[in-house]
């Protein structure tokens, strides 16, 4: 049915469309309307859930390991702070193998406080075990939170996904959004083989040696690297059923690019309009929008003998823009020209707390784009 | 006198220290919830008792979680077996620590939104699994590896905090009377909603006492007036126990305090304060009783 919604509702119909049995989640800006669409879905009887109040993110992720541990569909929403202070809950969800879906509205973390989007928080979860996907519309935010219950729940994954959708600037803005009638057996029921069962006692997270606990781990290496094909089906199987396509990552006008953008979130969908822009100039530019960043996609091919300009909307202090550094590390080889010159990307960190990046803004990262240099929009040093 | 079921849950195979309260107190909860029942533990005591990965001494499903979060993932828990019309014990197994400090956050929500749920503390008044440091629960005077000249604050009154969520049945007990347990947690587990039971767990290495005496040093903790034994059934306190004639003569405090080493340098002062906060205690106690009584009697 086509109507209009925000991104926050978008996450919050998909959860009613998947049939969620348990969601405990607790209200942060600029979360909060997922936790209240819900509560209303719950109420009127639209979604037949136990919806759980909690009194922190803490127990939100505490609650649904326990949900998610008897085998039934588990969905929280959280932002920012919310989603730091359930960090523990975050790895051990994912240890624990539980196929648990969470919404994460992209926010910066204070001091001082400040409620506008940035990729901070979530990308400090990256090495947890979670799969993460970054979408960039309302569409996109509804048909990836379907597709996230599926990823999450397949045998070969058994780990938890978050979708992060970027605060204000996604969770707030209003777009179409086509949701889907009859959802078929798109998403089968949940199957957890580790689910309780109560005539198969067994110990779950006792202690363990050190042999065991490194098996455990590189198995769910094992289930990440297996992802990419769930993903990769989840997508195609949803393609073929409901007509709307997605990748690992989104390329815009790539394959002549001379020069290509890479982002995630709504800054890339906003590098699109710059990626115009630069075209009527005869500069040949291209977007790549990472879309999954676990399991990371392999970029060599894609950026390969190209200029590249990363834009992180997201800082690791020490270390430099998260997103570049990924990219450097797993498309090594793309920088590396014919001559064994190095091309490395540009790297600028721009929009944390909300900053505004606009397409022009955008066009001249890539105007004034230097080998290996890092820029901090907005900054004089 | 309750016929305390022959199936055990608790096998003979944990990695408990000699003369271990808590596994007592498990093994007499888990007869009495019996098999339809999963067990939610924080770190505590029990994540070491229950033996090590690939084994289990404990036979019923053990889920085991975050040190803060036993009451949460009770929450969902339940509600998840609710929701699909599953009728399965669910209790968290908790220490002190557990339960009074870090843990003390997700009791109250879980208390105060009506979770189907038994929650029991064993509280041996320390962080015992890690060696014996202090936690809210250690009573004054009582040395420990980070109070080593004995503990200047009270103990943390947890039962006043989960009375003040109107939990529809809350109750102490004392490893030393495994029968007034069992019949307090089948009771606890015929009632929905949220309940509450907190178990006195003395632990001979921590309290430094010989494992042989652990059920004398939980006798002397309700006889002397330190430990009192009641319940709550949607408020209507009911004195159990040893503790009924506790309250009327008790016997000597020192007795007690005597028969552990962790409070072998409580000054005059600290014992004089645990002498008057067992007696304030009973006396709130007793007056509630009565003023309950009373208004039985008037209606």
């Amino acid at each position: 049915m086509l109507t209009f919604s925000t991104g926050n509702k978008a996450v919050a119909t998909a959860v009613k469309d998947a049939k969620t049995v348990v969601v405990a989640a607790y209200p942060i800006t600029p979360q909060t309307e997922v936790v209240e669409e819900t509560a209303n879905n719950v109420a009127s009887g639209a979604l037949k859930a136990r919806y759980i109040p909690v009194e922190s993110e803490h127990s939100s992720m505490g609650a649904c390991i326990g949900a998610a541990a008897t085998g039934v569909r588990t969905f929280t929403a959280t932002s920012s702070h919310g989603l730091v202070y359930m960090c523990e809950q975050i790895h051990m969800s994912a240890a624990a193998r539980l196929p648990i879906v969470m919404a994460n509205a992209n926010r910066a973390l204070g001091p001082g406080w400040n409620i506008g989007a940035e990729h901070t928080d979530s990308m400090s979860m990256r090495d947890s075990g979670w799969l993460q996907a970054y979408v960039s519309t309302v569409q996109e935010a509804y048909d990836t939170t379907l597709m996230a219950f599926r990823i999450a729940e397949n045998e070969n994954v058994l780990l938890p996904v978050m979708i992060n959708l970027d605060g204000f600037l996604l969770t707030h803005i209003t777009q179409p959004m086509d949701t889907i009638d009859d959802l078929g057996d798109y998403l089968p029921p949940t199957n957890t083989p580790h689910a309780i069962d109560i005539n198969n006692p067994g110990g779950y997270g006792t202690l363990t040696p050190p042999t065991e606990h490194f098996k455990f781990r590189h198995d769910i290496q094992r289930g990440m690297k297996d992802s990419v094909a769930v993903i990769e089906d989840a997508q195609a199987d949803f393609a073929k059923r409901f007509g709307r396509t997605y990748g690992m990552y989104e390329e815009y006008l790539c394959d002549d690019a001379e020069v290509v953008i890479v982002a995630a979130g709504t800054l890339a969908k906003e590098s699109e309009v710059a990626a115009d822009i630069l075209r009527k100039e005869g500069i040949k530019a291209g977007v790549l929008r990472i879309r999954w960043l676990r399991p990371f996609p392999d970029l060599t091919a894609a950026l390969k003998g190209k200029d590249v300009v990363v834009i992180d909307r997201d800082y690791s202090f020490g270390l430099g823009g998260i997103l570049v550094n990924e990219i450097r590390t797993k498309a090594l080889e793309a920088f590396i020209g014919k001559d064994g010159k190095a091309n490395l990307p540009f790297s600028v960190i721009a929009g944390l707390g909300g900053q505004e990046v606009t397409y022009d803004d955008i066009a001249d990262f890539v105007r004034n784009r230097k080998s290996g240099g890092e820029l901090w929009f907005g900054v004089t040093e | 006198m309750a016929e305390i079921p022959d199936e055990e849950f608790i096998l003979k195979t944990t990695s408990a220290c000699a003369g271990c309260s808590a596994s007592l107190i498990l093994r007499y909860v888990t007869k009495a919830a019996g098999k339809d029942t999963v067990l939610v533990i924080p770190a505590c005591c029990t994540s070491v008792i229950q033996g090590v990965y690939p084994n289990t001494a404990v036979n019923v499903p053990v889920y085991n979680v975050a040190f803060a979060s036993a009451a949460a993932v009770a929450s969902g828990m339940s509600e998840a077996f609710r929701a699909v019309g599953k009728k399965t014990n669910v209790i968290c197994f908790a220490g002190d620590g557990g339960t009074v400090d870090i843990g003390i956050q997700a009791l109250s929500g879980a208390l105060e939104r009506g979770t189907d749920f038994l929650y029991i503390c064993y509280d041996n008044e320390a962080y015992s699994n890690t060696g014996m440091q202090r936690s809210g629960a250690t009573p004054i005077g009582a040395k420990t590896t980070t109070t080593p000249l004995g503990k200047n604050e009270y103990k943390k009154d947890l039962d006043a905090i989960v009375e003040a969520h109107n939990p529809v049945y809350m109750a102490t007990a004392c490893s030393a009377y495994p029968i007034d347990l069992y019949n307090k947690v089948k009771k606890a587990l015929s009632i929905p909603g949220p309940k509450f039971i907190h178990v006195l767990s003395p632990c001979p290495p921590g309290w430094r006492f010989p494992s042989e005496k652990t059920i004398e040093l939980g006798k002397l903790a309700v006889t002397s007036g330190m430990w009192l034994l009641y319940e709550r059934e949607n408020g209507k306190l009911t004195i159990t126990g040893a503790s009924k004639a506790a309250m009327k003569k008790s016997t000597p405090i020192e007795d007690y305090l005597k028969a552990q080493g962790r409070f072998r340098t409580a000054t005059p002062e600290d014992i004089a304060m645990l002498k008057e906060n067992s007696k304030r205690k009973m006396a709130r106690l007793a007056h509630e009783a009565e003023a309950q009584a009373a208004e039985a009697e008037e209606a």
